[in-house]
């Protein structure tokens, strides 16, 4: 393809490709300044790769090599999370995780995860078996564990969401729907073009997940790689009230931090994730054996899992990487293009730290940086009607009655939530998206009574046929063909 | 905080009926709570025919046979709100609403009944393994979107699962121009009537293969294909059985689950109906809290919904008037070949009649059924022919489960 200097295209500052929880967090820290930062993001909705579907966890950093990025990354990103959870709005609990010996023999293992975790200047205790199943009681009989206070649980789901609409909000354009497939430099610009249009750049951050490799390696083959590490879960009702009430770790293994249980903000289970490399980087496919598997596993660490009260089973794939760490620095040939590959676990919890030293780091290096004077931090505060006082929830009805209408029985999610999103800067295109921001579908039923509900509201709020409405990414749609007409 | 007599959760059938027959046994103060826009719950969206033989003895419509129940409840006046979803009911029985004219409200009631319906077992709950594209349904929201919303949700179709739901749609689908490949249950015998085996399945040639369930769902933004393999009697999967089928739709018709949230909530106890346990007066262990429909367990005709409805309202019109006794109760327990016997107690100072609902745990025929305390034989009858899908009722005089000391098994064994 031969560029037409002519051709009438704005230049960008930044381009980034990827809006996950990676892209959007480096997409927020941009916004802080006056550059002009485009986001290319190939799926429907932001967060729909790996941010979508993984542990949810704020690692407090015991479990990375001292010295790595993982560590380095894991133990800035943790202490950062009181403030962002507050600035996006987002559900953040810090309940602390609990690394369990299970056996006499691991006793030691705490011993050095300890250590590790001094190295890595994370605070945390080790516990007696007593003290674990006074704080446990279905881990009766463990032989102790290792106390982190400082890790924490999130819905990933609405961190992601919410990064990328404050960046949105502060001026950071977000091109959905555009899957890059080629990138050419010349005349120091990067040419960066999707499916559907061609974009122009000073720098480009990738920032692709599971295609990080394949992103990197369109302007200069790297030596690392990404294969995708497939983890499966199970979600579990929030019908059985604190049968866990920390974060719950068997001891790490060569294959990552194990099957573990673990509450989410709200109030359902995990358990999970298996571990097995595959090559599909799109295959977000279950099995019975995985899973059977993960059920094992998670049965030798807390006792009386209530698997009869499974909601729904998911997996998702960690974009790990050759390198076994991060990979966050510029390309070797071009220093205008910056690779942030390889964020699997602890990737949640690193990406706000990841995003500031990218920014902070290495764009300053290439691109000078001043400060926007009307940045924004914060997002529009969401209408939490479920938790504020009932006067207050009263009010807000009366002054908007579709905050008293509900869309979704299971959640209890209203019209006026629903309107909301839908009013933002990042809103939502599917069935899922409306799911991921505001939980309707995420109940025991998954949608059975709420998404008619929610399809046609979608239809009516982009002007289409119920038709179009997709599930999730494009493509995906619900309903294949109107058999007649309905008042 | 405003009072009322009797809060009824739920304008469906149950709920209907409740309070219709509260109101004729002189209970005044009445309010409906009905989350939908309009009474008579998922009736609404059941347009084939089949409602009514033993209420009316004609063959109705659902939206017919509710609308003879909602005209009641009007011409009763009996105050109702729609589009009104209850946030929370507490021990002491205030209950909180929310809608768009109210707000949020709090309502103290003398006795509730909980009428609330259930909700369809879904993907999650069997660990359905594969792709999660779409084109991944119940059969109740898709019958949803054909019937109230005109749409149809597939084209080539599988429906796993026998239920009724599953049958009707299988023609209902087909009626609409969508090819219904197979019916594909995992039991030895179907979920669903008879009836609706022979008028949904039979008449329109679509195969139903039991024994055999999805092993995967194939398809990356829609469904492409599924698996189905064949499985022994222990639900393990046959190997060498797959039957790899082209689709675009997987209905699944795998069972309805008592919706009862707010029941859990207060840690009412619940049986293995998934409902609460309740006395012959359809109270729940929750004082003044009376459960009935398919909340307290899943039927499979609706007049027999309306029935338990009744029953409810009248436990509660006896709460409200303190003519409502439940000092001496006995338990009831499922035995031999039995899954579940609703109530789960008796109330032995309520002098009439107590009507057991139950169903069997696989295909019998020539069953002697026996209520027993201990050794002692209360009460015998024969049964000719029994199926998990088909509820048994069975009405007992209270003289004769007086003469029980202990608690009450209700068995059945090979005559």
């Amino acid at each position: 393809m031969s560029y037409n200097k002519n051709m009438n295209k704005d230049i960008y500052d930044v381009i980034v490709v990827g809006a996950g929880i990676t892209g959007s967090f480096i997409a927020r820290e941009l916004s802080k300044y006056t550059l002009k930062v485009c986001v290319l993001e190939k799926a429907n909705d932001v967060g729909n790769g790996a941010t979508n579907a993984n542990s949810a966890i704020i690692h407090s950093g015991y479990d990375p090599i001292p010295g790595t990025n993982k560590a380095k990354f894991n133990v800035l990103g943790n202490k950062m999370f009181d403030q962002i959870a507050d600035e996006l709005d987002v559900s953040f609990r810090r309940i602390g995780s609990l690394t369990v010996a299970n056996f006499p023999e691991q006793v030691s293992m705490l011993e050095e995860l300890a250590k590790r975790s001094k190295e890595n200047g994370v605070e945390v205790k080790i516990l007696s078996g007593e003290e674990v199943a006074k704080m446990e009681p279905n881990i009766p009989n463990s032989y102790g564990a290792l106390y982190a206070p400082t890790a924490g649980i999130i819905n990933p789901f609405n961190l992601c969401i919410h990064a990328m609409e404050n960046a949105v909000d502060n001026g950071v354009k977000l091109c959905l729907s555009n899957k890059v497939i080629s990138i050419k430099y010349e005349d120091e610009l990067f040419y960066v073009t999707t499916d559907k249009d061609t974009y122009v750049s000073k720098i480009v951050i990738n920032a692709a997940g599971n295609y990080a490799d394949q992103i990197a390696n369109m302007i200069n083959k790297v030596d690392w790689s990404i294969t995708p590490r497939k983890g499966e879960y199970y979600v579990l009702d929030h019908k059985v009230k604190n049968f866990v009430n920390h974060v719950i770790f068997p001891l790490p293994s060569e294959k990552g931090k194990g099957v573990l249980v673990t509450k989410t903000t709200s109030d359902n289970y995990l358990v999970g994730p298996s571990s097995e490399v595959i090559n599909d980087k799109d295959d977000v496919s279950t099995d019975k054996m995985t899973l059977d598997n993960v059920k094992s596993q998670a049965n030798l660490l807390v006792k009386g899992i209530p698997y009869n009260t499974c909601i729904r089973t998911f997996s998702g794939l960690r974009p790990s990487c050759s390198r076994h760490d991060f990979v966050i620095e510029k390309d070797s040939k071009f220093d205008h293009f910056i690779n942030v590959g390889g964020i699997e676990s602890p990737g949640l919890v690193s990406a706000p730290a990841i995003a500031k030293y990218v920014v902070e780091e290495l764009v300053s290096s290439i691109s000078l940086l001043i400060n926007k004077k009307d940045y924004n931090s914060r997002v529009r505060r969401y209408p939490h009607i479920k938790e504020v006082k009932p006067e207050i929830r009263d009010k807000m009805i009366k002054d908007n009655p579709d905050f008293g209408e509900m869309i979704c029985d299971c959640e209890q999610i209203s019209l006026g939530e629903i309107n909301d999103i839908l009013s933002r800067s990042v809103p939502p295109r599917s069935v899922k998206g409306v799911k991921r921001r505001v939980r309707a579908g995420f109940g025991r039923c998954q949608g059975g009574f709420c998404s008619p509900k929610v399809v046609l509201l979608l239809a009516k709020h982009y002007g289409i046929s119920p038709l179009e409405v997709p599930l999730d990414d494009e493509g995906s749609n619900v309903l294949l063909e109107k058999v007649k007409v309905v008042d | 905080m405003e009072r009322v007599d009797l809060l009824v959760i739920g304008g469906g059938s149950a709920g209907m009926a409740a309070a219709l027959q509260a109101k004729k046994e002189g209970v005044k103060d009445i309010l409906i709570l009905e989350k939908e826009d309009r009474l008579g719950g998922i009736l609404n969206q059941c347009i084939h025919n089949g409602f009514g033989l033993t209420e009316f003895k004609e063959e109705l419509s659902g939206p017919e046979y509710l609308q003879r129940f909602a005209d009641q409840v009007i011409a009763e006046k009996i105050p109702y709100k729609l589009n009104t979803m209850v946030t929370n009911l507490s021990k002491n029985k205030v209950v909180t609403y929310s809608n768009s004219e109210d707000g949020i409200k709090q309502i103290q009631a003398k006795a509730v009944i909980m009428a609330t319906g259930c909700y369809e077992r879904n993907a999650g709950a069997i660990q359905l393994a594969g792709d999660r594209p779409s084109g991944i349904i119940t059969a109740g929201t898709a019958q949803k979107y054909l019937n109230i919303h005109g749409y149809l949700v597939g084209k080539k179709i599988v429906i796993l699962g026998s239920g009724d739901i599953g049958l009707i749609m299988a023609r209902r689908l087909t009626l609409e121009g969508a090819k219904v490949i197979c019916v594909s249950e995992i039991n030895p015998y179907s979920a669903g009537l008879n009836r609706n085996i022979a008028q949904c399945l039979k008449d329109f040639d679509i195969p139903l293969y039991l024994s055999r369930t999805v092993s995967k769902v194939i398809g990356k933004n829609r469904v492409e294909k599924v698996v189905l393999t064949a499985v022994d009697q222990n639900y393990n999967f046959i190997p060498n059985t797959d039957m790899e089928i082209e689709c675009d739709t997987l209905i699944l018709s795998i069972g309805l689950v008592p919706y009862i949230e707010l029941l859990e909530k207060i840690d009412c106890p619940t049986s293995s109906t998934k409902g609460a346990k309740v006395n012959s007066l359809m109270e729940t262990e929750i004082d003044g809290v009376f459960a009935c429909g398919n909340c307290l367990h899943v039927h499979d005709v609706v007049d027999f919904v309306t029935d338990e409805g009744r029953l409810a309202g009248h436990g509660a019109a006896l709460y409200i008037n303190d003519k409502f006794k439940d000092e001496n109760v006995i338990k009831v327990n499922p035995g031999n070949n039995v899954s579940y016997v609703v109530p789960q107690t008796v109330n032995m100072d309520v002098d009439e009649n107590v009507t057991f609902k139950f169903r069997v745990r696989k295909p019998l025929i020539n069953q002697r059924l026996t209520i027993k305390s201990g050794e002692n034989l209360l009460f015998k009858q024969v049964k000719p022919v029994l199926i998990p899908s088909e509820m048994v009722m069975i009405s007992v005089p209270l003289e004769k489960l007086k003469e029980a000391k202990e608690e009450i098994t209700l068995s059945l064994e090979d005559n």
